[in-house]
């Protein structure tokens, strides 16, 4: 196989990269995360079933969004790696406003990839967007699963982030009650 | 050591056991003997030669218990690593010197796998087998008579008239490329024999066609650096390198100080190897033209770039492709790998990645890669040297900018897209300042396009207001409109326009929830404009499209997935009002535009989305794009875009059916010839003659589109450029105008991108459409082998090619008269059209210069 060629430096850290690669990936716990006020995304499978899907799987999590990019803007990105079969845009489950992520399915699993190599790590509207593996998507999970309808990373941040509404939900309400 | 102390307590062991845990003793080894080879060369705290020479004798220790092992490794590496073809070569050589048979098993054994890599078309791998063989000369392993007389039977190739140039010109190039390693060698030993080989290769390089440059140029002109095709360069490189004695400064020469130990040795000779002949499905590499953006004073002081005529560019570009070719899958690998270039300090190198990762973009007929591979590999690059990567960059961008004039259209694109990209990653900081001129040009000049189309790119990876701001007041003529919807009727403007009250009607149905059903019902209510007497009943009710689709964009006109889904949940509303007539969905696609011609891009997702629901035809959106009120748009990146998706589409369905109706076959006569039916098998039943023939049906018909598709866009084409030339004639104007040259440039880009599948058609083409009778500017971009670069190489396409539907074939007819195919507008007086050389010049499209076959491949298939 060719990486025998290559030096070890590399070799070693392809082993680690494939590793990450295949590895099932929690991202804020929505492929397998148990939400029991959340029956939707419950209907999941086993294990072993997850981690099939996620191997053949052509569509993918986006993260790390700003809430003010548009789905616009991602068939621009995301279709330059391949052709892009669906966006769907990750919604605050109360406002029904975007929520900083989104699933974007491709129509074959090579564009995935190329989307996985090309564009994970590289910027949208001057954040970086970060790309997973996701097993597929079902109705129902694209509704941010904190308490108070967003992303759960969005209740405790503790920095101010104006792309995703400023500071973290909890943050936030402690600091409002002394504004009156 | 473990081997022995294993055999002590072996002695314990039963036998079984015992043998299992040798052989695995055996294996461990070999392990061991595999990373310390592929290893040698890697940096290490002793000296490349200290280490060479333990390597050496641990290998001789090993030698008659491990050899086929041995022998396989080095070989594979000599292969697979030629940046390290002179590490290995020493190594061989220390091996020889110490035991001469294992040298000579190794000689045959690189003999038997160029062979093999001939027969298999595996060019590179006989390209480096033939280099090894070259620099094993240097370490005493081959005579240098032997090699000579490979080399010479390589250069045979070129006398062969009987096989297309693309073969000679890969032997010669194979040639030529191991000259920098045993050229020295070779004109201290043998000067005359060196000067007997030189000859034969000059007589070559002068007398080859060179038909099929210019359409391989990334620019036309060859200002201020030449262009030069791949063969040429390299020879001219050669040719310096002659005059400089053969001194070159790139290659490291670990042999130099074994020169005591390796000169006792005895040679060998190579084996005398027949090279396989020309065969019909054999695939040769594509030329290419070289790409040269910087030279010396572009780079500030420091170490010197080396000319574009010295060895050591092509050395170093050579070695910077292939560390792009091996990582391309990890950029950030990549990136480092580059940046990491043994040589670093001797050369510019930012310069040097710069120009090696834009020359791949920039490759024509298509990049090696994926466009964005290197977009994000650049922005790696600058990531991880932002001292002076992204001011090289810079720099590069101004070079291309101030060059964009003669740009090839495909770079052109590729140039928007990639720019646009990467300025999206850095904020679209950019000195716009220094671009300032371009806002007085004409804003077809080619400058002006490129801002224009950057920008629009840019907005659509961000947002109109942000690039308003972002570009100085003065590029406000450049600044894309804001991308929103204009509706026709729109409450307070449109009170009395026809169909009007309708309109608001459907409006209240769809939002509350409407079925298509009743949507129908109020379209139904509409009068038909088209209906003269009452006895005949048009085909479509224009105004019902125009209401239909203006009210459905409308309401779908807060994103994407909104339009997506109404078109969806409508399609059976499209399928009433439109059906399969064309000037129907043409309507659809001028409704269309009408509300969305600030949204380029809308316009792209929708007529895509038209297309995969089958609301309108490959052909209409063919017959669109070229028509009357879409001429101020025509020359616009979006319309090509759309014309080029559905041109893919089309490609990918036909492609899809041919590898269904393949397999069904393959499945049938599996089945037929071997009784025992697997489990696999048993899940798909075997085809039927007749389902395989319905198939094929469907396959047939697929492709008479796919040629429909091909005869409408050529034929327009054909109608709008002599249009131009016969009005600029009358008129006593020159034609050759910035809308001239987009348009030829955007022909050229379909024979360009579409290359295999237009080739398919070329029997139709040329008899049909390029006719002699044409004026020669458009008929050369059919006839240039450069624009068809099939025409130059029998290049051999991954799906199998159908057999051309020949011109006088029942669907290829009624397919040119549906589509209204009538014969183009001729030029009416003679240009050149009776010139003897344009008829000698015939023979170009119909047999190729130089193969025949790669043309009438269709037919004989």
């Amino acid at each position: 196989p060719a990486y025998k060629y290559q030096s070890r430096k590399w070799r070693c850290q392809r082993t680690k990269q494939r590793r990450q690669f295949t590895k099932r990936r929690c991202h804020t716990g929505v492929i397998t995360g148990i939400n029991p006020k959340n029956k939707t995304s419950q209907t999941m499978g086993s294990r072993s079933e997850q981690e099939r899907l996620l191997r053949t799987s052509s569509t993918l999590y986006v993260g790390n969004l700003s809430f003010y990019t548009t789905e616009e803007q991602l068939y621009e990105l995301f279709g330059r790696a391949g052709d892009v079969k669906r966006i769907i845009m990750g919604l605050d489950k109360v406002k029904r406003t975007p929520c900083g992520f989104c699933f974007v399915e491709y129509f074959t699993r090579e564009e995935s990839e190329q989307c996985m190599r090309y564009i994970n790590g590289t910027r949208l509207d001057d954040r970086i967007v970060r790309t997973d593996w996701d097993a597929g998507f079902i109705e129902g999970r694209q509704y941010g699963r904190g308490k108070s309808g967003g992303q759960v990373r969005d209740e405790y941040r503790t920095d101010y982030d104006s792309g995703r509404g400023g500071y973290g939900k909890i943050v936030q309400q402690k600091i409002l009650p002394k504004i009156p | 050591m473990s081997r022995r102390k294993f055999d002590e307590m072996s002695d314990y062991a039963d036998s079984g056991r015992d043998r299992k845990r040798r052989r695995a003793d055996a294996v461990e080894i070999e392990d061991r003997l595999e990373s310390l080879i592929l290893r040698v060369g890697e940096k290490s705290t002793s000296s490349l030669e200290s280490n060479l020479e333990g390597l050496a004798s641990v290998l001789e220790a090993d030698i008659n218990n491990y050899k086929s092992k041995i022998l396989k490794i080095l070989s594979d590496c000599a292969v697979k690593m030629p940046e390290k073809t002179t590490i290995y070569t020493t190594l061989v050589g220390l091996l020889n010197a110490k035991n001469y048979n294992f040298g000579g098993e190794f000689v045959d054994m690189m003999a038997r796998k160029l062979k093999e890599a001939l027969k298999a078309c595996m060019w590179k791998t006989a390209r480096y087998v033939l280099r090894f063989f070259a620099d094993l000369v240097n370490c005493h392993v081959i005579s240098t008579n032997s090699l000579l007389q490979l080399l010479h039977t390589f250069l045979d190739t070129a006398r062969d008239d009987n096989s297309p140039q693309v073969r000679s010109d890969t032997y010669v190039y194979a040639v030529l490329s191991c000259l920098p390693w045993v050229g020295r060698e070779l004109y201290e030993k043998k000067e005359q024999d060196l000067e007997r080989l030189l000859k034969h290769i000059e007589i070559y390089v002068r007398k080859r066609s060179r038909k099929h440059v210019p359409g391989l140029r990334v620019w036309r002109s060859d200002r201020p650096h030449p262009q030069e095709e791949y063969l040429d360069c390299l020879w001219a490189q050669i040719c310096k390198l002659r005059s400089d004695m053969w001194q070159e400064k790139h290659i490291a020469r670990p042999y130099v100080a074994f020169d005591s130990i390796l000169c006792e040795a005895l040679q060998h000779n190579i084996p005398p190897l027949t090279l396989p002949p020309h065969h019909t499905d054999n695939t040769y590499p594509f030329p290419w033209v070289v790409f040269r953006l910087f030279d010396y004073t572009d780079c500030p002081e420091g170490p010197v770039l080396p000319g574009a005529h010295s060895i050591e560019r092509y050395l170093i570009e050579e070695h910077l492709h292939n560390i792009v070719k091996d990582y391309h899958l990890e950029r950030k690998q990549c990136a480092a790998f580059l940046l990491d270039f043994p040589l670093k300090h001797k050369i510019p190198l930012e310069y040097m990645i710069v120009e090696v990762v834009l020359a791949e973009l920039f490759h024509l007929p298509g990049p090696r890669y994926i466009e964005i591979c290197y977009g994000s590999l650049l922005i790696e690059l600058c990531k991880l040297q932002p001292a002076t990567m992204p001011q090289v960059l810079a720099q590069a961008v101004e070079l291309l900018f101030d060059r964009i004039d003669t740009m090839n259209v495909c770079c052109f694109d590729r140039m928007v897209n990639w720019f646009s990209y990467h300025l999206s990653n850095f904020q679209f900081k950019w000195s716009w300042d220094d671009w300032l001129e371009a806002s007085q040009l004409d804003p077809a000049h080619p400058r002006a396009k490129f801002i224009i189309e950057v920008l629009q790119r840019s907005m659509r990876l961000s947002y109109h207001q942000r690039i308003a701001e972002v570009v100085p007041e003065q590029f406000d003529c450049f600044v894309p409109h804001k991308p929103v919807a204009i509706y026709k009727f729109a409450n307070d403007s449109a009170g009395d326009l026809p169909g009007s009250n309708a309109a608001h009607r459907l409006e209240s149905v769809i939002r509350a929830k409407g079925t298509a059903m009743e949507v129908v019902q109020v379209l139904s209510e509409l009068p038909n404009p088209l209906r003269e007497n009452d006895e005949t009943d048009p085909p479509y009710n224009p105004l019902q499209i125009q209401v239909f689709v203006q009210v459905l964009l409308h309401l779908g006109s807060k994103s994407f997935s909104h339009a997506f889904a109404g078109i969806s949940k409508f399609l059976k509303v499209f399928e009433a009002v439109v059906g399969g007539n064309e000037e129907a969905q043409m309507l659809v696609l001028k409704e269309m535009q009408d509300v969305w011609h600030h949204h380029q891009q809308m316009m792209v997702m929708l007529s895509d989305k038209f297309l995969r629901t089958q609301i309108v035809t490959c052909a209409t959106v063919a017959n669109w794009v070229f028509s009357k009120e879409m001429m101020p748009e025509f020359t616009k990146n979006y319309i090509w875009e759309i014309l080029h998706g559905t041109i893919r589409k089309m490609n990918k369905h036909v492609a899809r059916l041919q590898r269904e109706v393949n397999e069904a076959r393959e499945r049938r006569a599996g089945n037929e010839s071997e009784d025992s039916s697997s489990d696999e098998e048993e899940q798909r039943p075997r085809p039927s003659e007749e389902e395989i023939e319905r198939m094929e049906e469907k396959l047939e018909a697929a492709q008479a589109d796919q040629k429909n598709l091909f005869l409408i866009i050529f034929q327009r084409f054909i109608m709008i450029l002599s249009e131009h030339l016969v009005r600029c004639d009358t008129d006593g104007r020159d034609f050759n105008t910035h809308w001239y040259r987009w348009t030829i440039g955007r022909l050229h880009q379909i024979f360009m991108m579409h290359n295999s599948q237009v080739e398919r058609y070329s029997q139709t083409l040329s008899t049909l459409l390029f006719t002699q009778d044409l004026d020669p500017h458009i008929l050369d971009s059919f006839n240039q082998p450069t624009t068809r670069p099939c025409a130059i190489s029998p290049w051999k396409d991954p799906t199998p090619q159908p057999p051309d539907l020949s011109s006088d074939h029942p669907t290829a007819r009624e397919g040119a008269s549906t589509s209204g195919l009538q014969t183009p507008h001729r030029k009416p007086h003679l240009r050149v059209l009776a010139s003897a050389d344009r008829n000698d010049s015939r023979p170009l499209s119909a047999t190729c210069f130089h193969c025949s076959k790669a043309n009438d491949r269709g037919q004989s298939k």
